[in-house]
């Protein structure tokens, strides 16, 4: 059960590399938002069946951080990425 | 019974890990930036689902269930409202007619 | 060849493809974004060398919070970014062929130890039953080591100090300008009215389960900042002045009580920063519960930058 777990998790993270190179290369910022949520589902998915295989409960505890911390990761690309579509950069203050 | 649970995880692992698998086939085929969201959001957590529920019987009830099905649900909740920003931006971006 | 090797070298050489990306991507945002992908496989990297708070650490600091502060610098170097001059070929090699070196270095250190290594892990491990403590790295943060903690805690007030030294003389004491998303009735007021109040739960178990299982006051204080910030980001929250009272509280309560705890062992126990026998689990989850805190408060602050206006009163 537990080399069959890992080489679950192994497939998982394949998928996961392939879809985020394919990612990095999207033609537009759109695109590369994508690259937190992809790795909030993919990397968790790997890092909980990782936990099965090896039984420590405490590899959720990360898979859970990694679920927050990608989501936050999003907001903050989409709200980085608006940002700089809408307004004109802003004037520094002289020093 | 452990047999056929047994049996159940490796079925639902592998759907899931399929899912993901059919996840990225979409992501590298599909045209457009709205449709590759739509095979990330949608594959993508479905496969993470179909790995939550097979990994349900190997984990210590309740505790460890609890810590599972919480994780499986905060990706769903943040994933849906992340797809749906992601899509704004690219509504606002892109205008179509 | 075991199934475990493969998932390892599939990870190593994702993570070597990230950092390719990184290094040579044209634009910040793409750098910043490849950046926080790899901070999130980093983490999947730490678990499998089986240090598990370092990963928990790597995914909330190294990716999360550390991405939007770039992001910050990106956004206001936006306008310098044009008449960047890129680095001469001889500067580009001569940066690559250090970095190998080091690499070498390391791989060297890795593959070829010294016959006897010495380690202090047996005596730790040893002697942490009587600090009431389960996680050793929590022993060695609070215990053994607890002086570096108290350090590197002041070290955090000093840096947000630092911030806010950036802004000019007339705003100091001002509101930080932390850019909020700027669509009104989007989605993302339903994801901050509902994130947080999972994310303070998740925080503080984070904290509350360090004393016995990987975790900590770091990275249940980086949860409750990173979900402040998402609160400030969807503008349910206004960024709160600088000069505010009980805002600079928060900021020092933490390592106000560590130090406190610290200068009791003088009278207590054996000297500063010892704990009176029996006594030390307790003093350690006060210490830690206000540093969560503490942590939290000033990591929101530093993402959300130098002030740049004064508040309306």
């Amino acid at each position: 059960m537990a080399s069959f777990l890992t080489a679950a998790a192994c497939l998982v993270l394949g998928a996961t590399a392939v879809g985020l190179l394919r990612i990095l290369r999207g033609p537009a910022d759109a695109d590369r938002m994508m690259a937190a949520q992809l790795l909030g589902t993919g990397g968790v998915a790997a890092l909980l069946l990782l936990a099965a295989a090896v039984q420590s409960p405490a590899i959720v505890d990360v898979a859970l951080m990694l679920a927050l911390l990608a989501a936050f990761a999003s907001v903050a690309f989409v709200r980085s990425a608006s940002h700089s579509q809408s307004k004109p950069p802003p004037a520094m203050n002289p020093r | 019974m452990t047999l056929a649970l047994d049996i159940f995880t490796a079925l639902a692992v592998s759907a899931g890990t399929f899912f993901f698998l059919a996840g990225t086939l979409g992501l590298l085929r599909f045209p457009d930036t709205l449709t590759r969201l739509h095979a990330l959001t949608k594959a993508d957590n479905l496969g993470l689902g179909l790995v939550v529920l097979g990994l349900l019987p190997l984990v210590e009830w309740p505790f460890g269930a609890f810590k599972l099905i919480s994780v499986w649900l905060l990706v769903q909740l943040s994933g849906s409202i992340v797809a749906q920003l992601i899509a704004d931006f690219v509504q606002r971006e892109e205008p179509r007619a | 060849m075991s199934t475990v090797f493969i998932f390892d070298v599939a990870l190593v050489a994702l993570l070597i493809a990230v950092a390719t990306w990184i290094i040579a991507a044209r634009g910040t945002f793409l750098a910043v974004v490849a950046f926080v992908a790899y901070g999130l496989l980093l983490a999947v990297v730490w678990v499998q060398l089986s240090a598990i708070d370092v990963a928990l650490t790597e995914a909330a600091i190294g990716s999360g919070v550390t991405g939007m502060l770039l992001l910050g610098a990106a956004s206001r170097l936006r306008k310098t970014e044009v008449a960047a001059v890129s680095a001469g070929a001889a500067l580009t090699w001569t940066a690559a062929a250090l970095c190998a070196l080091i690499a070498a270095g390391l791989a060297a250190v890795v593959l070829f130890p010294p016959s006897t290594i010495f380690t202090l892990a047996p005596q730790a491990m040893a002697h942490l039953p009587e600090s009431g403590l389960g996680n050793p790295v929590a022993g060695v943060l609070f215990v053994y080591r607890a002086f570096d903690t108290l350090l590197e805690k002041v070290v955090l007030v000093l840096a947000l100090v630092g911030v806010w030294s950036l802004a000019p003389d007339r705003f100091w004491g001002g509101v930080p300008g932390l850019p909020a998303y700027e669509q009104p009735n989007s989605v993302l007021t339903l994801l901050a009215q509902l994130l947080p109040p999972l994310g303070i739960v998740v925080g503080i178990y984070m904290f509350w389960t360090g004393a016995n299982n990987p975790g900590g006051a770091f990275q249940g204080g980086t949860i409750l900042a990173a979900m402040w910030i998402l609160v400030m980001i969807a503008g349910l929250q206004e960024v709160p002045s600088t000069n505010r009272r009980s805002l600079r509280f928060l900021v020092v309560v933490g390592p106000a009580i560590f130090l406190a705890i610290g200068l009791v062992g003088f009278v207590l126990a054996d000297g500063f920063l010892a704990y009176p026998a029996g006594y030390a689990k307790p003093l350690i989850i006060v210490a830690e519960a206000a540093l969560t805190l503490s942590i939290g408060v000033s990591l929101g602050l530093l993402a959300a930058g130098p002030p740049e206006r004064i508040a309306q009163r």
